[in-house]
């Protein structure tokens, strides 16, 4: 079925120079799994593609069920001459957990009420 | 056993200070790390310096000592601070004047030989490109521009001026996360080349140096950022440190807040890029080595950190002006809130092309629909909001120019769709940054760093 991350996930992001980079954490580790598998960069592209970024960098940390995610380019040159309101970037997480992926109706967290 | 506890202090220019009294009262700390200092605070305090010269460093360093030394100094807490920004000297004078009136005592350091602004030349000269970290581009293109350049120092001037019985340690750019590491350096005496310690320390640091970020603010989530109680008394995250650099995560006792694996794990990875090499002046972290532990009730047990030999070279942040931001905002009611403010932006723009203004980029947002989502905004409900506001932005090397753009938006109010709202004023220019991030061999800063411990 198709899952929006808000409903398996949390995240977080900031800035560094001209880079938005997002911490993605499942909160178990059958969510986690199908994030890494699910999560690529192709598909980070092309749900921030209207952000107009350059490359992707992602890693996957098994020790805190965590996606690392590096989207460079991302804020106009940087926060201090971004011309967005969010100049620094902390809502790109938000923009992150609207993404949706296929995932198992049998997640943890899909069936906690 | 011994351990060491340090307690996190401000997380940026303006943070508040009010929680570190619930730190040191009922959270047993020994140090407060504070950090004052943004990739972009230096720009701030540069303008400052140029009006003053005795000005140049984080103003709030002084009140927040002014009103928390008495007890401070009642349960011996030593504070490290980066608020010294452009002029530790300063900072401390201002300090010294403080506490004078009040006939306080303290022995109070600076560390200084971060500021690399006056040395521009001598270290092209010496050799070192400079170049841009990213782009590879020549530092030349923006040399006349550049407004501050500051190289981040690691911990062991503050672990050196703490030897010197330093009580409160002022610097300038340090990693923030030095301000943590310099402390715990110091009580344990550990080797400046046991990476695995410096990289426990470094880790620590890192999770102390947003403040509230480490102990339940800002958790970024869907519903359970309202399970975290009482975000009016909000209390500091706290690290109990062994000597191995394994460490208790926690917070004072009675604050707001909330210490859980989920929220150390955010602050963990927040603003940092590759993860399994984690670049400071004193060691290479890879946080895929870290172990936290849940203990439950505000506790977690953080070990393992695995580090690597610390760089040759350290990381220089330059900033240069990059021309000026003029801004105008304008808001409107129902019905059709979001039409009437996409009409606005057109009238605007024809405005600023009649006027053949040197306009180089332009943004558009709307406030209640995409200003934070950007192209990620959900447009189902676009064209029945209850109001919306129209956000206009542009870049122009012109200051006139941007302020003329912000002038432009109050002639809406008559001449324009109707049901308008924020009328507030007129935005004025503001300059903006370029950000110059670039290495330079460690040596040639390393034979400029001053410790200086004084008595007050």
């Amino acid at each position: 079925m198709r899952v929006p991350l808000w409903k398996i996930a949390h995240a977080r992001s900031g800035d560094k120079a001209d880079r938005a980079d997002i911490g993605l954490f499942a909160f178990d580790a059958e969510t986690y799994a199908v994030l890494k598998r699910e999560v690529t960069r192709e598909r980070l592209a092309a749900h921030f593609a209207g952000m107009g970024i350059g490359a992707v960098e992602l890693w996957p940390l098994d020790n805190i069920l965590a996606l690392k995610i590096v989207l460079n380019g991302a804020l106009q040159g940087g926060a201090a001459r971004s011309l967005r309101m969010d100049n620094l970037g902390k809502n790109v997480a938000a923009q992150l957990l609207r993404m949706e992926i296929d995932a198992p109706g049998s997640l943890p967290r899909l069936n906690s009420v | 056993m011994k351990t060491v506890r340090v307690g996190a202090g401000l997380g940026f220019y303006g943070d508040s200070w009010r929680p570190l009294r619930a730190s040191i009262e009922r959270g047993g700390v020994q140090y407060i790390a504070s950090d004052h200092l943004s990739e972009l605070t230096l720009a701030i305090l540069q303008k400052d310096r140029q009006k003053d010269p005795a000005a140049g460093y984080a103003r709030d360093g002084v009140p927040m000592l002014a009103e928390l030394w008495p007890l401070a100094a009642k349960n011996k807490v030593r504070f490290v601070l980066n608020a010294g920004g452009l002029n530790p000297r300063g900072a401390r004078e201002a300090i010294f004047r403080s506490f004078r009136e009040k006939g306080w005592k303290a022995k109070i350091a600076t560390v200084t030989g971060d500021s690399v602004l006056e040395r521009i030349d001598e270290l092209r000269a010496a050799g070192e490109t400079l170049a841009h970290m990213d782009t590879g581009a020549d530092i030349g293109s923006v040399r006349a521009r550049l407004l501050f350049a500051s190289a981040y120092l690691g911990a062991q001037p503050i672990a050196e001026a703490l030897a010197q019985g330093a009580d409160i340690v002022l610097t300038g750019r340090v990693a923030d996360a030095a301000l943590t590491l310099g402390p715990l350096a110091h009580e344990f005496g550990w080797r400046w080349d046991d990476w695995d310690r410096m990289a426990a320390g470094l880790t620590l640091g890192h999770l102390l140096e947003c403040s509230g970020q480490g102990s339940g603010g800002n958790f970024g989530s869907a519903g359970e950022w309202a399970k975290v109680p009482d975000y009016a008394h909000l209390g500091y995250p706290i690290a109990e440190v062994s000597e191995d650099g394994s460490a208790l995560f926690t917070k004072p006792p009675g604050t707001g807040g909330r210490v859980s694996f989920d929220t150390i794990r955010q602050q963990l990875l927040y603003e940092v890029h590759n993860p399994h090499a984690y670049y400071s002046p004193d060691v290479v972290l890879d946080m895929g080595s870290l172990k936290f532990q849940d203990e439950g009730n505000d506790r977690v047990r953080v070990s393992g950190a695995c580090g690597a030999p610390r760089p040759r070279t350290l990381k220089i942040v330059a900033g240069y002006h990059d021309g000026w931001m003029g801004t105008g905002m304008i808001g409107f009611a129902w019905p059709e809130a979001y039409a009437k403010c996409e009409k606005a932006a057109e009238v605007v723009q024809a405005w600023v092309k009649e006027r053949g203004w040197p306009v180089e980029d332009s943004n558009v947002e709307y406030v209640g629909y995409n200003s934070l989502l950007g192209a990620n905004a959900d447009p189902t409900y676009r064209d029945q909001l209850n109001e919306c506001f129209l956000r206009m932005t542009i870049r122009t090397q012109d200051r006139k120019v941007a302020d003329g753009f912000g002038r432009l938006f109050p002639w809406l109010g008559l001449s324009g769709p109707p049901y308008v709202g924020s009328l507030k004023g007129v935005q004025a220019a503001k300059e903006l940054l370029g950000i110059w991030p670039c290495l330079v061999r460690r040596d040639f800063i390393e034979k400029n760093i001053l410790v200086e411990t004084e008595q007050v």
